[in-house]
């Protein structure tokens, strides 16, 4: 977890702001950047359990027992002090760490056992927190790598040309462009990721994981980093995301932007559940007043 | 249709101009590579193609200068050249591409040679076949020894990865001392060479007349290089690049990571097999003195000189690794001095190699790159302003 | 008729020769055990802390052992043994040993300056290093090669090994006390010196974390010279024994097939890990000696030491004892 946030947490919860409405985007973009993924549950309903999920290092508890569940279509954010086990649990889900205890389920499916390219490809994306794009590679083949979870092209086919390869291909380059139009950095699809700048670099991590098609898209601290007006533009970003028919799950420090945005908050501490439910209802919940915010408001 | 990105500020607008600007004009340092790359497939042919011809014809025209007579051979020298090429084009897919450091390289072509030798030469018991044959029978012999090393080694972190391989060549070179049917130092003599005989009865392909043998391998080279070029730019070649520059990222975002090194060490491992068997052709004579650690060095050597990574600068740096010691014999006893010092340098100051293009890993690159100018053009029209006659009208 | 590709005559197990000669075998196996031990506390340490395979290592102690040879030739050693006082023979090991540890040390420290420092102060990729490293191998080698030709030096014998007690039959001679006991004594003072001294706790802190060590005021490029340094001692006064131990050893490729062999030990007993390279060493040498009197054949040794490599990586890539050099415990 970073620490250069810690001077952002405002000392009060700001006042929940309505959302102004998206801008329209290009209609154009946005249907070929979309997904065109086959989710077997409803809108609303349980898209990814997570099942009493315990993490141990050696000795110690990072994770607790953990139990909740996020819903196809939403925004969750999850939240806690430093420490508290976001990150663990977020590893845990994504395969980078083994849970010593609980599950995790993407549609039912146990992803626990899975190799980490397996999960992404169940539909299970990320973001990095520190960001790993990979640098001697345009933005636009970074995303044709995510795109390219969904493509079956082998050596020798590539190696041939056949007919799929070249199909696959010419899919990418219009989805991959498409992609970079919609989080807005498409006319840098032909420079180097290391030297894009830090807000686009994130962006396009965005745009990768959005590629693999992700039933489930996880922004691990997508903000950080930004100013104001920056953020303002990813929270509109994450909401466009959202009413595209992707379900999200954010991890973030920033409590205006997490509040400003998500349909749900799951609350962390000392990795165990602390509180759960809409943002209104856990900014006014004290419990998480004097647990998470109280230390920091006190300050 | 509305060209307002959902995010950015003005700065951040700013700057993404200047970046599609930069990307469509050709920058000061990188200029030739920019200009090449603008220029439609037809011219590029149109230049192309002589520069081919005079390559392809390399040995016959035996430029003055240039050539590395009275000392060596042109023709054989040629040949060798084409051999370092062919090598450093392999070894670029496991190093430059997928950036795995493979020091046991050499290994690969002493099975190739053998391969060669064991079906062709009489002193070989095996059953024999017509020495074209061998070229495919080594290519996939070599791309089992490379699977067989590559799935106990490859899950190993990369540094590891370095010293088993080295092992590796080493163990292939000490099996081929120890088992007696491999001959030792005796070897094998009389390895099958291509068929054909000219009009004067001779046969085209023999030791000592490197033309043939040249022309062979260079073509070849164009052959793989096509090949080569069609696996990069696709899904295998950026997996490779990614991996390369981030293993652990490129595992989360869905590249079975395993899979994919896998391929690239048995494709690196089949092109190692086939110069080595094209080499055992044309020498003739197989034993177990070749295909020491110094030689993976000197291929390793190869690539990084030329441009790790980049298809064409390896070709280059092959043959430069094979054309220097033979041009300046006099400095030939310095050679490995030279290029070891050559690689410590080329690391600290250079380490793209002398020709440091990036490869294009889309196959449809020139679709998106249109596409970008599009977009930047747009970008640069202004919005119509509105009539200041009718402004002030109103 | 046996087809000769699968001719069975190739390898062939001797077990009764092993059982005849297996306490000899062991007490040899163990000397050159502790000499693998010091070259791969080389390898050891600079792994620790720089993440890094130095390659070159091998070539540090192989300087060392020409600066011995060298030093011995200037004394009046050569092929016979010399008629001297004990004492006398004493200090002139003493000063080929000092010698042969300085040109280890200082090829050592120019090669991390030359070489490694460039590249840190660039922010090279971890492949660049490799490549540095083997690139720097194979340029000392060949000035060695330069220099002093394709030829073995002279062998020099410092003294003939007197038996010295019998145990389960077999005669352990003065050499083998020498080389095993002094390298075992280095290789507690170098486990001393980083649990102990304030040195050492800045290797270990840079091995552990280099970034929050620099933070919490560890000069991170002292540190590295200090461990490049170390190392080169140690494979200074390894290659006296190995000079000891093969006379006609001392050649500019010699370096190499003991380097890997250290290495190897420095895996089996978990990289990064000084103690752990001591018991890997001494475990090598044994499996090296059994494997070549077991399979008739010395180039057997250098195929049974790879092989370990790779049975040890697939099975257990930490090692036998872990490998951390940031957990060693003070």
């Amino acid at each position: 977890m970073t620490d250069q946030n810690h001077d952002e947490i405002p000392e009060v919860i700001p006042d929940y702001v309505e959302p102004a409405a998206p801008p329209s985007l290009d209609s154009e973009a946005a249907e070929k950047a979309a997904a065109e993924r086959d989710i077997a549950v409803g809108v609303g309903q349980t898209l990814v359990e997570i099942d009493n999920l315990s993490v141990t290092f050696g000795g110690l508890t990072a994770l607790d027992s953990v139990s909740f569940d996020i819903k196809r279509g939403e925004i969750l954010g999850l939240i806690g002090p430093n420490g508290a086990g976001k990150t663990t649990c977020f590893n845990a889900m994504t395969g980078v760490y083994k849970p010593s205890g609980g599950d995790v389920r993407l549609e039912g499916v146990s992803l626990l056992r899975k190799k980490q390219h397996t999960i992404t490809r169940m539909g299970l994306a990320r973001t990095f927190q520190n960001i790993r794009l990979w640098g001697e590679m345009t933005a636009l083949e970074n995303v044709a790598v995510g795109l390219d979870t969904r493509h079956r092209t082998s050596l020798f086919g590539a190696m041939l040309g056949i007919p799929r390869h070249r199909r696959e291909e010419k899919s990418t380059i219009e989805r991959g462009m498409a992609l970079l139009e919609f989080v807005g950095i498409a006319e840098a699809a032909m420079t180097k990721a290391s030297a894009l700048p830090y807000g686009h670099q994130r962006r396009l991590e965005i745009a990768r994981a959005l590629a693999t098609d992700p039933k489930l898209l996880c922004l691990d601290e997508p903000a950080a980093g930004f100013n104001p007006a920056e953020k303002e533009d990813l929270m509109e970003l994450i909401r466009t995301i959202r009413d595209d028919g992707y379900t999200v799950l954010l991890i973030e420090h920033d409590m205006k932007l997490v509040m400003g945005v998500t349909d749900r908050i799951v609350v962390l501490e000392f990795g165990k559940l602390l509180a759960e439910g809409p943002p209104k209802e856990i900014r006014e919940n004290p419990a998480v007043i004097s647990a998470y915010l109280g230390e920091e408001a006190q300050v | 249709m509305s060209t307002e990105p959902v995010l950015g500020s003005e700065g951040a607008q700013k700057h993404l101009e200047e970046l599609a600007e930069h990307a469509n004009k050709p920058g000061r340092f990188a200029g030739l590579n920019q200009w090449w790359e603008q220029q439609p497939r037809v011219k590029q042919w149109a230049i192309l193609l002589p520069i081919a011809a005079v390559v392809f014809f390399l040995p016959v025209i035996n430029p003055p200068i240039i050539t590395t007579e009275p000392g060596n051979d042109w023709p054989l020298a040629c040949f060798d050249m084409a051999r370092f090429a062919l090598v450093a084009l392999g070894l670029n897919v496991v190093v430059g591409q997928a950036g795995l450091l493979d020091l046991g390289y050499v290994g690969f072509f002493a099975v190739g040679s053998y391969v060669a030798a064991l079906w062709t030469s009489p002193d070989s018991s095996a059953v024999h076949i017509p020495y074209l044959w061998t070229l495919p029978l080594a290519m996939l012999v070599t791309v089992v020894f490379g699977v067989c090393l590559g799935i106990p080694t490859l899950r190993l972190r990369g540094d590891y990865l370095a010293i088993v391989t080295l092992g590796f060549g080493e163990i292939i070179r000490l099996l081929a001392t120890i088992i007696p049917a491999m001959r030792g130092q005796q070897g094998f003599k009389e390895v099958g060479h291509p068929p054909g005989t000219g009009s004067d009865g001779i046969p085209i392909f023999t030791n000592n007349h490197g033309t043939p043998w040249y022309m062979l391998t260079v073509g070849i080279i164009v052959l793989v290089m096509i090949l080569l070029g069609n696996i990069e730019r696709s899904r295998v070649g950026r997996a490779w690049i990614a991996i390369r520059e981030d293993e652990d990222a490129a595992e989360i975002m869905g590249v079975p990571t395993f899979k994919f090194k896998i391929w690239a060490f048995a494709t690196g491992a089949a092109i190692g097999g086939l110069s080595g068997a094209l080499f055992a052709g044309q020498v003739g004579f197989v034993n177990n003195q070749k295909f020491d650690v110094v030689t993976s060095v000197l291929f390793l050597c190869a690539v990084i000189l030329g441009g790790s990574g980049n298809k064409l600068g390896v070709i280059i740096g092959g043959a430069l690794v094979s054309y220097i010691p033979n041009r300046f014999t006099s400095i030939a006893d310095y050679k490995y001095l030279i290029f070891g010092v050559a690689l410590v340098l080329l690391m600290i100051f250079r380490s793209q190699g002398l020709i440091g293009a990036r490869a294009h890993l889309l196959a449809y690159g020139r679709a998106a790159r249109a596409r970008t100018r599009e977009l930047a053009a747009r970008r640069r029209t202004p919005e119509p302003t509105p009539d200041p006659a009718q402004e002030a009208a109103s | 008729m046996i087809h000769p590709l699968i001719d069975n005559q190739w390898i062939s197990f001797d077990w009764s020769s092993l059982g005849q000669n297996f306490w000899p075998v062991t007490f040899d196996g163990l000397t050159f055990g502790a000499i693998y031990a010091l070259v791969a506390l080389g390898y050891t340490l600079v792994y620790g802390v720089l993440n890094l395979i130095n390659f070159a290592h091998s070539e540090v102690f192989i300087s060392g052992a020409y600066a011995c040879v060298f030093t011995l030739s200037a004394l009046g050693f050569g092929p016979s043994p010399l008629q001297m006082p004990v004492i006398e023979l004493i200090g002139c090991l003493v000063a080929s040993c000092v010698a042969a540890m300085v040109a280890s040390a200082v090829v050592a420290f120019l090669l991390e300056r030359l070489a490694y420092k460039p590249l840190r102060s660039r922010n090279a990729s971890r492949l660049a290093f490799l490549i540095t490293a083997i690139g720097a191998s194979f340029a000392i080698q060949y000035l060695i090669y330069l220099w002093r030709g394709a030829s073995a030096e002279e062998s020099v014998t410092m003294f003939i090994p007197q038996p010295v007690f019998t145990v389960f039959g077999a005669t352990v001679d003065s050499q083998q006390i020498l080389i095993v006991v002094a390298a075992v004594v280095m290789m507690v003072l170098t486990d001393q010196f980083v649990r102990r001294t304030r040195l050492g706790r800045g290797v270990r802190a840079v091995a552990q974390d280099p970034d929050t060590a620099t933070l919490m005021g560890v000069d991170r490029e002292r540190i590295i010279v200090t461990t490049f340094v170390i190392g080169g001692l140690l494979a200074g006064a390894a290659s006296l024994f190995y000079v000891m131990k093969v006379p006609s050893g001392v050649i500019y490729n010699g370096g190499f097939i003991l380097g890997i062999k250290a290495f190897t030990a420095a895996v089996l007993g978990g990289i990064g890990n000084i103690r752990g390279a001591l018991v890997g060493g001494l475990l090598l040498g044994l499996i090296g000696n059994y494997g070549q009197i077991l399979l008739g054949n010395s180039q057997w040794t250098d195929v049974v030491s790879f092989v370990v490599l790779v049975l040890i990586l697939m099975v257990r890539p930490t090692g036998l004892l872990g490998s951390d050099l940031g957990k060693v415990r003070a």
